[in-house]
């Protein structure tokens, strides 16, 4: 990890957490977690209901207190301030999505961009191509879409920043199966075309599996379990509890 | 039926200074859903300032210029000073702080510049009535200013970066701060906003009330009382509210309860709004599914 400028190479390591405790006042959640994100890869955490996925995110995007190292590309974030942190390039889709439900979708994307200082026109018009449902949704109130339309502002919100590594908290949740594949189909262009690193949380492993190219499993705030996707799928154990098959 | 009109352009132009207090009270309630009480002492104190200026020999548009630019620092080092510390204090803890800011800036006031009442200049000198015999030049000078002010705060808050940064940190801090927006300064910044817009309010209104420690007591009731008939949740609301209690005001004065009485029309107004429609004429339901 000696990239100058801190521009992860291809194929280097992008996030890189050793021994990430973290919790919340008095209750500890995390337990020293290692795990990283490639650069322009894709890594999901697995895990049950309570297992401290969006607990990590947290961590990473300095909403809550941490100890351990958090490093972006090779430099450290943890104890930074939330904003400074996604002004460095890491853009949160949180979980229960995070819209802004009184301002308008433009609004949202807008927002999206805060951090950068051009203008923000073009990328708003690749979002459109990206979610072609936004565009006809262009002035109306975000708290009016659907959950699917939400959930679709919310990562294309995100994308406007540009980042280097995006955080997303569980995007299937509370969506119709055939919207949910939707988003995942428009997931898998998003990266084949912008190459943007991501760290997924999932409770729906298949879908998560299927585009990511790195895993953990997560357990009452422990890793119990890592390697490339293509294995995790395999994995007898991960099959019968999170698979379903 | 010209007494009426009269009535009516002079409701105006005196609701236009409880639509600029009512916008600022509005302002900090989306923000923090807290009422600042001591909004309107802060505008009484920014005037004798403006004041002080002015009898120190500034030209009177220098003089207000300095005063906002006063006015917007002291607000923003009272939010950060005071507020931000106590961001999640109990409602309780805050109201005390408010209702303590009042009694400091009166008391202060009192102190350093004496409670006896003093004129304050118009910048739109004496003159004899105009539009048709319905308004003093004052009252149509301030009315431009009022509106020029509530205009230009639209303006800010609808097409600026900065504005809409503002608006997202009062709906929702957590998202803000995941997209890069420092909510903390963006506090400051709105309490610096309502802070000069309550000057302003102050110092249009001084020149036809004269300056007193308690000047902005009654302005400040009517403000709540427009925000309330408007909708606390809807800035626009809240200033067409401050029009309307200005309205209300003048023609129940004359014509219905007398001028002694006035006041206690804006205690009808906020009760009857909090018991027939809490949300207000424009309040905003918003229809979400999540
Ligand atoms: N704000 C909070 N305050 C206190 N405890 C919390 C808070 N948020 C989460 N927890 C606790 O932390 C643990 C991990 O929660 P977390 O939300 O990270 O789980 P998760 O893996 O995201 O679960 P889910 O799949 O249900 O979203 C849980 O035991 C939860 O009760
Ligand atoms: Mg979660």
């Amino acid at each position: 990890m000696s990239t100058p400028e801190g521009a992860a190479a291809p194929g280097g390591v992008l996030l890189d957490v050793r021994g990430l405790h973290a919790g919340y006042g008095e209750i500890k959640v995390l337990h020293g977690l290692d795990f990283m994100v490639s650069a322009g890869g894709v890594t999901t955490l697995l895990g049950a209901n309570g297992a401290g996925k969006t607990t990590t995110l947290r961590a990473i995007s300095g909403m809550i207190r941490t100890s351990g190292d958090i490093v972006l590309a090779g430099a450290p974030i943890g104890g930074k301030a939330t904003e400074a942190i996604a002004a460095l390039g890491v853009a949160h889709v949180p979980d229960g999505r995070g819209t802004f439900m009184e301002l308008t979708v433009e609004e949202n994307l807008r927002l999206g961009a805060y951090t950068r200082r051009d203008n923000p026109a073009a990328d708003m018009e690749k979002m459109f191509t990206y979610f072609p449902k936004l565009r006809q949704r262009f002035r109306q109130q975000a708290g009016t879409l659907s959950g699917g339309e939400q959930q679709m502002l919310a990562i294309a919100r995100a994308l406007m920043l540009r980042p280097r590594l995006l955080l997303l908290d569980e995007p299937s949740f509370g969506l119709a199966p055939l919207i949910v594949r939707e988003i995942f189909e428009i997931m898998r262009t998003v990266i084949a075309q912008e190459g943007t690193s991501i760290l997924v949380v999932e409770q729906n492993a298949a879908l998560a599996l299927a585009i990511a190219d790195r895993a953990y499993l997560l357990e009452t705030g422990r890793i119990v379990m890592s390697g490339p996707a293509t294995e995790i799928r395999k994995d007898e154990a991960v099959r019968r509890s999170y698979l379903g098959y | 039926m010209d007494g009426l009109l009269h009535q009516v352009f002079s409701g105006l132009a005196t609701g236009g200074i409880y639509a600029s207090v009512a916008l600022a009270l509005v302002m900090i309630y989306q923000a923090t859903h807290h009422i600042n009480f001591a909004q309107g002492e802060m505008a009484m104190f920014s005037t004798y300032i403006a004041l002080a200026l002015i009898n120190a020999g500034l030209p009177y548009w220098v003089a207000f210029a300095a005063t906002l630019v006063f006015s917007f620092a002291m607000g923003a080092i009272i939010q950060r000073v005071l507020l931000q510390p106590l961001a999640n204090a109990p409602v309780l803890a805050l109201v005390g702080v408010f209702i303590g800011m009042m009694l400091i800036f009166n008391n202060t006031a009192g102190w350093i510049f004496s409670y006896t009442l003093k004129p304050f200049p118009s910048p739109f000198g004496e003159g004899g009535p105009m539009v048709g015999g319905m308004l003093s030049p004052h009252e149509l000078g301030s009315t431009c200013v009022t509106l020029g002010v509530l205009l230009s705060v639209w303006a800010f808050f609808r097409f600026t970066r900065l504005g809409l940064a503002m608006r997202a940190a009062a709906y929702n801090p957590v998202s803000s701060q995941l997209v890069g927006i420092p909510v903390a300064r963006m506090l400051a910044l709105g309490w610096g906003l309502a802070a000069a817009i309550g000057a302003i309010a102050g110092m249009m209104v001084a020149p036809v009330v004269f300056l007193d420690p308690n000047m902005m007591a009654g302005v400040l009731l009517y403000a709540f009382a427009g925000a309330l008939l408007g909708g606390i949740t809807n800035p626009l609301g809240a200033v067409i509210g401050g029009f309307l209690v200005g309205v209300i005001e003048n023609i129940g004065g004359a014509y219905i309860v007398g001028t002694g009485l006035k006041l206690s029309l804006a205690l009808v107004i906020i009760v009857a709004v909090l018991v027939l429609k809490p949300s207000g004429l424009f309040g905003k339901t918003l229809a979400s599914r999540v």
